[in-house]
């Protein structure tokens, strides 16, 4: 069987006056149907340069798509017509942002926002659309439906405006959500809500999702899969129990031991990764994060470790991964 | 680095020194409404957001009290009102036994000294024209506190080492500078009056994990050294644990746990306490599958039509009829654990 998306090397890159910012440096991964896959890593590292190349939503200038390939069930969707790409967006691959503020058009009501989507791809009536549209208001948890189609997005609270989303995302039953930091600006109680909704939604009706976020808590609790990122690049990928407890890679494990934790007894000190994370138009050939990590040896400067296996699907782009996984999995 | 010259002397106007383990700060009954007015020209005041409404607390020498609540709680409207940024509708912010708010502007002046802020952003609250060094320099030139130019320069390159970057960015500015940084030249800023008390306002919420464990460190450090007492107001409750000694826990303009740091997280009593830690994941894929989650239902209701009787019965899984009438005060359950519910 083949993955219900497929990325290949793919490598996004921005020409701007400072140089050739490379966002997306030849990132590699697959979606299987139904399943739910997080992309992790710090500001600037690229995962939403690289879910925004997937529906090819990179503004163009400065950005562009210059290499790789991206097969969501066989066709590469870099190769479609724009046309043909935006039969695509929002109809078979949707896309749930960050902002839930400003990703809604202020001055036109919930109602033809959502049902915009209905009669532009499914040909729906007016009053079909509007049907629709009220079951998936119920759907996401919206009480009132039928006359919260008439506000405009100021009526709704920041969590009422991220079911919205999910309810705009959902509605042409897509095979693919890609939700970008979903619920970065939402606070925990609502954030809590929102995503037990989207697991609950995804697997109901059998939609894949990838959930890019900064927040480890999240992916621990959601993920079936982690790609981890940093500069560009995917440098660490397994499970979620081999990314946490077989940590194979320095990015990933100074990661986990710079939060503080919940559920462990309070540290005198916190243990961050010192420096910062390096300038994507300036990279040399060896590792980007050889300058922050503790475990650096001399190949590190000249050559770029590749993405290999450690054991079971669980790879990692370090040449210690090796020792790096038998020192984890004999801690825990 | 000279700590000497760096640490805060005491002296600039009225002084009372308050030893160690002391009330330093004491906010007594601290209320703030804002005017929710109607009209263009001639304005009518149709109705009132309690923002703040009836809180109380003291923070002691050298201990960092942790304001944690979710956004439109009143947390960062507390935080002004200490400031006097935001005149309060009523109640009273002692400092070394003085009342601010019946202070007027010249008077608090020598407040304004001993009070600083960090605030969140670190994008938005430093001034994108001045250069690192204008911006850290200029609180020290407006109080006086240095009048020569050349000292006043070493005394910016001191503080930007003390907050670990390089004296040679003084002559940079903001934008070149990532957010870790900016939010060091923020820390630098607060510091740069000596300081009694540090407002931090989500100092750290904008950083990345791994840039914010290095601030929340430098905080840390920087406490120790100079015996600083924060007002450490997030929303974030795993950082809150890390650095705080006392928490308070805010809902809708209200304090509704307050305790010491470990008692407060091994026994949250108040059930908007238990809710808002049972919603933060953990970084643990095994402790997730085996934890118990409960999702609180319903949403922060509107600070300008609060319920009635306690502000969260409408959400409360315990909630009994009595809820929606009575207001539950602020009692003591154990040494120190003051919670306001009537059910627990």
């Amino acid at each position: 069987m083949t993955a219900l998306l497929e990325i290949e090397n793919l490598r996004t890159q921005f020409f701007t006056s400072a140089g050739t910012v490379r966002a997306v440096d030849g990132i590699s991964y697959s979606v299987e149907a139904g399943e739910v896959v997080a992309l992790v890593g710090e500001s600037g590292c690229g995962k939403s340069v690289s879910a925004l190349s997937i529906l090819r939503l990179i503004p163009n200038p400065p950005g562009r798509i210059v290499g790789g390939s991206i097969r969501f069930k066989g066709t590469d969707l870099l190769q479609l017509s724009d046309a043909e790409i935006r039969a695509v967006r929002g109809r078979r691959i949707a896309m749930v942002f960050q902002e839930p503020m400003t990703s809604l058009n202020p001055v036109l009501t919930i109602g033809l926002q959502l049902t915009e989507t209905l009669t532009h791809h499914l040909g729906m009536k007016t009053d079909a659309a509007r049907a629709r549209a009220i079951e998936l208001l119920n759907l996401v948890g919206i009480s009132d439906p039928d006359q919260r189609l008439g506000q405009y997005p100021h009526h709704f609270s920041g969590g009422m405006r991220q079911r919205v989303m999910i309810a705009m995302a959902l509605c042409c039953e897509p095979e693919l959500i890609i939700a970008d930091e979903p619920t970065t600006a939402l606070d925990v109680t609502i954030q809590a809500q929102i995503l037990e909704l989207m697991k609950g939604l995804t697997k109901q009706l059998g939609v894949a999702l990838i959930i890019i976020t900064h927040n480890l808590g999240v992916v621990a609790r959601y993920a079936d899969r982690v790609n981890v990122m940093y500069a560009g690049k995917i440098i660490e990928r397994g499970n979620a129990q081999q990314i946490y407890h077989e940590t194979s890679h320095p990015y990933t494990l100074g990661l986990l031991r710079s939060v503080p934790r919940l559920d462990q007894p309070r540290k005198a000190k916190l243990d961050p990764i010192e420096g910062q994370p390096p300038d994507l138009a300036r990279l040399d050939d060896g590792c980007a994060f050889r300058p922050r990590c503790r475990y650096a040896v001399e190949r590190c400067a000249t050559e770029i470790p590749p993405l290999e296996g450690v054991r079971d699907g669980h790879v990692s782009a370090c040449w210690q991964r090796d020792s790096l996984g038998q020192s984890a999995r004999d801690v825990s | 680095m000279s700590t000497e010259s760096a640490a805060p002397e005491a002296g600039h106007g009225a002084t009372a020194s308050i030893a160690k383990g002391e009330t330093l700060v004491e906010v007594i009954g601290l209320k703030k409404y804002f005017p929710v007015t109607e009209g263009i020209v001639i304005q009518r005041k149709v109705a009132e957001v309690k923002a703040v409404d009836g809180v109380s607390f003291h923070i002691r020498k050298g201990e960092t009290l942790g304001l944690v609540g979710e956004s439109g709680c009143g947390k960062t409207t507390t935080g002004r009102c200490i400031l006097q940024l935001d005149r309060p509708t009523e109640g009273a912010i002692i400092f070394e036994g003085v009342n601010l708010v019946e202070l007027d502007h010249r008077a608090l002046s020598p407040y304004r000294q001993k009070i600083q802020v960090i605030f969140q952003d670190p994008y938005s609250s430093l001034n994108p024209r001045m250069k690192i060094g204008d911006i850290i320099g200029e609180p020290i030139k407006v109080h006086g506190i240095v009048p020569d130019a050349g000292k006043r320069r070493r005394r910016v390159s001191e503080l930007l080492s003390l907050c670990g970057l390089d004296p040679r960015f003084a002559d940079r500015y903001p934008h070149e500078m990532s957010g870790g940084q900016r939010q060091r030249v923020g820390i630098a800023r607060a510091l740069s009056l000596n300081p009694q008390f540090i407002i931090c306002d989500e100092a750290v919420s904008a950083l990345d994990v791994s840039i914010q464990a290095q601030v929340i460190n430098l905080l840390e450090d920087l406490r120790d050294e100079f015996n600083l007492t924060y007002l450490f107001i997030a929303h974030d409750l795993s950082v809150v644990r890390h650095l705080c000694h006392r928490v308070a826990v805010m809902y809708l303009g209200k304090i509704v746990e307050l305790a010491d740091c470990d008692e407060l997280y091994d026994n949250p009593l108040h059930p908007y306490t238990q809710a808002l830690l049972a919603a933060v994941p953990v970084p643990d894929p095994e402790v997730e599958s085996k934890r118990e989650y409960r999702v609180v239902k319903g949403e922060v209701p509107s600070p300008m039509n609060p319920p009635s009787g306690c502000v969260f019965h409408p959400r409360c899984p315990l909630a009994v009829d009595r809820c929606s009438s009575a207001l539950p005060e602020l009692r003591e359950i154990r040494p120190g654990h003051w919670v306001a519910c009537t059910e627990v």
